[in-house]
């Protein structure tokens, strides 16, 4: 546990050297938070009050903790471990004591950590300061959101580490890992709300595991989901979470059976 | 070589980019996943604009077809612009690893190397995905086809892959100032062209004049589709969609002098 906590802090650390990059980020997510806060504003304006339970500063707040966790969340993956099981390092990481799994974990946490902190924070601010934004409505809110926060980072993290482990198969994942950035950007509740959708589409994105990376905390922090309903939204992300860890570790282990390293 | 032909002076373009185009097209499974991804990325950009008007008949005044065309421009557009310009994206990993030192040792300019240095096919699959788009838009809509309309289709087209040219080449200037801040010019790229997909009107005026004047995308496909559709937006006449490429020209300006900005800035790799 003790190691888990110090690789936390080192991936804390090694992504807080970047400033300069937090601030472009946290930019570059304002810009389009502006974009899509005019373009949701919009729609609703057209509808009358509301659209799939989201009034006007439900829906500001939407679209600000969506940007505020697009850079916590690894949504759009990592390529760190697939670099390492084509080049062999990864045996590297099988030498050590501690689980691959679990130490690219704790590197993530890290990393979600500070993005939520530099990038993440600010761009929330700045849009509840130029927009009239909902606020969770209880402390239980704000607690269950911050749980679920962090399990949206876990989901996020175990399933891209799922699609990197399969290079021990592939030769190059390109194409799979642009599938699943394109079907997680869509049905993540990124670009627009997942009660948005039309029921086909609904129903799939529900069936996925995508909804718990980024609509289930911002449903709960926007004030959208209340009450018991808040249990069975973070239930679900526990399930996905376990899930895809265990997937994970299956995985890993296939991979591990399978993998030749060359030369002495 | 003073009296070499255009012919003979482009030549060395037209084998990097030959030899780009066949490179790509060697690893013939990769190269379809790639295609099939942009095909993706390019139907996942149309969903968001259907979903929305599957709750709404009207967005920023225009009806699905109004905002099938404006989508349609913009999307033509960006993927030209990505297919010849958008690998400048990587010239902070260039610049890191001391790659473009090994460009300015070679007797061409350094942004027509750049700019050739790649040529990403994959691109198509995007492009075909805003061609039926365009095309759909285009016969279901009420126009009153003349050959002004067709001028105006073309003019737009080819402005608007100017404009977002320019804003990749602005931002490749940049980078030699930004380095470890890279995602900044996102903002206006990415930023631009998905302001470009949008209704001009639903944004705030101060947006609207940004988007305009500062960053003029508005020109990329709202300002012409309201002229060719023949729509009533009192801050978007007809006439201003003729000088779409005035928009394209100045944008090349302000690039121009971000690169040159950039290059000067620029002291080597060391060592």
């Amino acid at each position: 546990m003790k190691t888990f906590w110090l690789l936390v802090r080192a991936g804390f650390r090694r992504h807080s050297t970047y400033r300069l990059a937090l601030l472009a980020g946290m930019t570059t997510n304002s810009v389009f938070g502006f974009i899509r806060a005019s373009i949701l504003l919009a729609a609703l304006a057209s509808a009358g009050t509301a659209i799939g339970g989201y009034d006007a500063p439900t829906t500001i707040a939407f679209v600000w903790w969506g940007q505020a966790l697009l850079g916590t969340v690894n949504l759009w993956g990592f390529a760190e471990v697939k670099d390492r099981v084509r080049t062999g390092d990864i045996a590297v990481d099988f030498l050590r004591p501690v689980d691959p799994q679990i130490a690219y974990l704790a590197g993530d946490l890290g990393r979600a950590g500070i993005n939520l902190v530099g990038r993440g924070v600010p761009a929330l601010l700045l849009g509840a300061l130029l927009f009239d934004m909902a606020w969770p409505p209880s402390a239980v809110s704000w607690v269950a959101g911050a749980v679920s926060i962090l399990l949206a980072v876990v989901v996020a993290f175990s399933g891209n580490f799922v699609i990197n482990l399969l290079a021990f198969w592939l030769v190059e994942i390109r194409g799979i890992t642009l599938l699943w950035m394109i079907t997680g950007g869509l049905l993540c509740g990124l670009y627009l709300p997942v009660p948005w959708f039309p029921d086909w589409l609904r129903t799939i994105a529900n069936w996925s595991p995508f909804p718990s990376m980024l609509q289930n905390p911002i449903d709960i922090l926007a004030g959208r989901v209340v009450g018991d309903d808040i249990a069975s939204a973070v239930g679900v992300q526990v399930f996905w979470a376990v899930a895809l860890l265990a997937l994970g570790q299956v995985v890993l282990r296939a991979g591990r059976r399978r993998l030749e390293v060359q030369g002495g | 070589m003073a009296d070499a032909t255009l012919s003979q002076r482009l030549r060395p373009y037209r084998v990097l980019l030959a030899s780009r185009a066949r490179a790509q097209m060697q690893y013939r499974a990769s190269f379809v996943t790639d295609i099939l991804g942009t095909v993706g990325v390019g139907l996942a950009e149309f969903a968001e604009v259907w979903v929305i008007f599957h709750n709404v008949d009207v967005l920023g005044g225009l009806d699905f077809t109004a905002a099938l065309l404006v989508f349609a421009l913009s999307n033509l557009a960006f993927s030209l612009a990505d297919m010849f310009v958008g690998h400048l994206d990587q010239l902070p990993r260039y610049i890191r690893a001391g790659q473009v030192d090994a460009f300015y040792v070679r007797p061409l300019p350094l942004l027509a190397q750049l700019m050739t240095s790649d040529l990403s096919l994959r691109r198509v699959g995007r492009l075909s995905v805003a061609l039926v788009a365009l095309g759909v838009a285009l016969t279901t809509a009420d126009i009153a086809w003349s050959p002004a309309t067709v001028a105006l289709i073309v003019l737009t087209v080819v402005s608007g892959t100017a404009i977002f040219s320019a804003l990749f080449t602005a931002a490749g200037g940049l980078q030699f100032f930004l380095v470890d801040g890279a995602e900044f010019t996102n903002a206006f790229t990415y930023g631009g062209s998905y302001a470009a997909q949008q209704s001009q009107q639903v944004f705030p005026d101060l947006l609207r004049i940004f988007w305009t004047f500062v960053v003029p995308t508005a020109f990329v496909a709202y300002i012409p589709a309201v002229a060719i559709l023949g729509l009533d937006d009192p801050l978007a006449p007809t006439w201003l969609a003729w000088l779409t490429p005035v928009a394209g020209l100045l944008a090349w300006g302000i690039a121009a002098t971000c690169w040159r900005l950039g290059t000067r800035h620029y002291q080597g790799a060391g060592g």
